[in-house]
């Protein structure tokens, strides 16, 4: 009844490369789908914002997905420094981003503050030390009954 | 309003000659901050900013904008551009200020949506 995907996408600490490829790719699944634009548009946001938050704060990490017919779940998760303070992180402005980091147009504060705006569900754990796991997921509106 | 029409109009210098100019822009957008652009500019927008950095182009993509205009001619890296063709977005240069260059993009008419 439901025509579920899933996968995962690799993600490798100052890789700037290919920041952004990620949810890129993610981003050619949902239009392949025929994932209304609107929230496409929204995935797109939350997941460079999560993406890039790996690549520069991060060891390592990656994104998994999972779409079916009412709903997109990503989880991303790293191998990195934890989040000391998650509600400091959350607000808005607040940044630990170094100035060369500042220099390539980040560090405005403005990331994990546009997921939670984008997305219908976000949810924070960190490790300091160990890591951090974003998850979050966002309903597609004419995709069907949406689950309670 | 066509790309080629702002391009002409400012006399703006095209660093991807390999792509079409011949597309539609929407809008217009000015940040120098990523996560501003990802969170507010409107797709079909064109970017306006000073940052270079490869970074700029997946944005452009993931937003869907229609171009990129660099202002006191920045000069993008190479990788930026070979990246900009692989992703089709153009990339343009001008000598003038944020400032002037946005005012010019105002005066023809364009708005940020
Ligand atoms: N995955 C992570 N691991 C460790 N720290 C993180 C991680 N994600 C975010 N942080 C911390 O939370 C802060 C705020 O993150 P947020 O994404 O909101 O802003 P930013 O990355 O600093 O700037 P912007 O996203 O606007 O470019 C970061 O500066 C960093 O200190
Ligand atoms: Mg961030």
């Amino acid at each position: 009844m439901t025509n579920t995907e899933e996968g995962v996408f690799f993600l490798t600490g100052k890789d700037f490369t290919n920041a952004g490829a990620a949810s890129s790719s993610l981003k050619g699944i949902l239009e392949r789908r025929g994932v209304p634009p609107d929230i496409i548009r929204r995935m797109a946001i939350a997941a460079f914002e999560a993406e890039l938050n790996v690549i520069i704060y991060a060891v390592a990490g990656m994104m998994k997905y999972r779409v079916t017919d009412t709903e997109i779940f990503v989880t991303v998760q790293d191998m990195g420094q934890g989040i000391p303070d998650i509600e400091l992180a959350m607000t808005e402005g607040y940044s630990t981003a170094t100035d060369h980091i500042r220099e390539m147009g980040f560090g405005s504060g403005m990331g994990l503050p546009n997921i939670k705006k984008s997305t219908d569900n976000l949810a924070i754990n960190s490790v300091m030390g160990e890591g951090t796991t974003l998850e979050f997921f966002i309903r597609i509106r004419s995709g069907g009954t949406e689950q309670a | 309003m066509n790309l080629q029409e702002i391009v002409n109009g400012l006399s703006l210098e095209v660093k991807t000659p390999s792509l079409s100019i011949d597309r539609d822009v929407t809008g217009g957008y000015v940040s120098d901050l990523l996560s501003d652009v990802m969170g507010n500019a409107a797709e079909g927008s064109v970017w306006v900013t000073l940052q270079i950095h490869l970074n700029i182009v997946a944005v452009a993509s993931l937003k869907g904008l229609s171009g990129i205009i660099l202002v006191n001619n920045r000069i993008p890296d190479t990788d930026t551009l070979k990246r900009a063709v692989e992703e089709d977005i153009p990339i343009m240069t001008s000598p003038l200020s944020t400032f002037e260059l946005v005012g010019r993009l105002y005066a023809l008419g364009l708005r940020c949506r």
